[in-house]
């Protein structure tokens, strides 16, 4: 039976082909069969999870906490120099230039991306905007969050920054960043399942030397990173304990 | 943690004597300058049980206007304003030594005398069943809340 392997939904459409060659090398590396489960949204994704049909996962932070203290997973690496932060935009010609400017009752445009939505929604708490008074709409993708915007159907929508800044030129022109998150800690992580803890050491290894030759230069290219960073257990709790936080 | 000194003052201030939660009496001098809270930024810290602080990201360095040599080490009271009423910090300290969260709005004080106005949250860190420490996680809040803060802080006193 191989182990199952997935990755946390929001991941861009530019980078599917690049989670399948990452699966090759995975199984390449370890002498493990592999099996490559996507999944369309985090619900989901995250009954796969509760059934126990999860080994391995690239994880969005937010679920990071079940996976650690219901699941007993631990991390194995993060992305460099790639953390999550969030930017808030209205439509170019909107009045509103600042985040306190909005109004109760303002339609929001988002996605079900966890980490990004409660980043966005942390960052409207200056308007004393939460869930209770704006209205909200739910979007398959960061392109129909910015389409929601420009056609005037939403006042304001979140971006996961880098989804924003991977729109076309036009589409950006034609929108307004009220604010972009700072955060710097909260990030995706590879995170390693109990069936494959005794391999735990020797992979994290061959992923923090997946850009010291040429096959795995080009596997990290396909994903979009430009090498992997260890992520230990007392950065994940910390990364934890913060996400924490900001759900409270 | 020294007391504040005139010359790291900017502007006018006044001069009062904190007795600090787990620390002692320290001189406080304090203007009326406010900063304002960076858009998108989190101020994050962690201390230990005693409320040492052992972890400042670069936004609590720039916001509080100490170094990071002054701040490790340094009890977490380094930032207590005079206007905030004890109560609130009680409040803080007994829900987390019952291993809760802990929300409320805080005036912290800065190095150079001035002020700013944070959503403060603040949750034990658990690590094997015991509590090791605390991490606070303080945002950007709504002036709303800080308005109703500043009519209600006095009379706590």
């Amino acid at each position: 039976m191989p182990y199952n392997f997935t990755v946390s939904p929001d991941f861009t459409p530019d980078h599917l082909s690049g989670w399948f060659i990452f699966n090759t090398w995975i199984q390449k590396q370890l002498g493990e069969g592999f099996h490559l489960e996507l999944y369309n949204d985090f619900e989901s994704q995250r009954k796969a999870i509760e059934e126990g049909k999860v080994d391995l996962i690239f994880a969005n932070p937010y679920d990071a906490a079940m996976l650690v203290r219901e699941k007993g997973f631990s991390p194995l690496v993060k992305p460099a120099s790639k953390s999550d932060e969030a930017i808030i935009a209205v439509n170019a010609e909107s009045p509103i230039n600042c985040v306190e400017e909005l109004q109760s009752g303002i339609k929001l445009a988002s996605t079900d991306d966890p980490d990004v939505h409660m980043m966005g929604m942390i960052m409207l708490e200056p308007a004393d905007l939460d869930k209770t008074n704006i209205e909200m709409k739910s979007c398959d993708s960061y392109v129909l969050v910015a389409k929601e915007l420009l056609r005037g159907n939403s006042d304001v929508g979140f971006f996961l920054a880098e989804a924003f800044n991977d729109l076309s030129s036009m589409v950006r022109k034609q929108l307004k960043p009220l604010v972009s998150s700072q955060i710097q800690v909260v990030h995706h992580s590879l995170m390693i399942g109990p069936a494959l803890a005794d391999k735990k050491d020797g992979f994290r290894q061959a992923l923090l030397s997946m850009n010291e030759d040429e096959k795995g230069q080009g596997v990290l290219k396909s994903l979009g990173f430009s090498g992997f960073e260890e992520m230990d257990e007392e950065e994940m709790e910390f990364m934890i304990d913060l996400v924490d936080t900001l759900l409270f | 943690m020294e007391d504040m000194k005139p010359e790291d003052i900017t502007g006018e201030y006044q001069e009062v004597t904190l007795e600090l939660y787990g620390w002692g009496p320290r001189k406080i001098l304090y203007s009326e300058i406010e900063s304002p809270y960076p858009d998108g930024r989190l101020i994050v810290s962690r201390t230990d049980t005693k409320g040492m602080i052992t972890h400042v990201n670069q936004s609590f360095i720039d916001m509080s206007g100490y170094t990071e040599e002054e701040l490790i080490g340094a009890p977490h009271s380094i930032l207590r304003h005079p206007d905030m009423p004890p109560a609130a910090f009680k409040d803080l300290w007994d829900t987390s030594a019952r291993g809760e969260k802990w929300q409320g709005y805080v005036k912290n004080l800065r190095k150079d005398g001035g002020y700013y106005w944070v959503k403060a949250t603040a949750i034990p860190n658990v690590r094997n069943g015991e509590v090791v420490g605390f991490t606070s996680v303080r945002r950007k809040p709504s002036r709303k809340k800080v308005e109703e803060c500043i009519a209600l802080y006095p009379t706590l006193f």
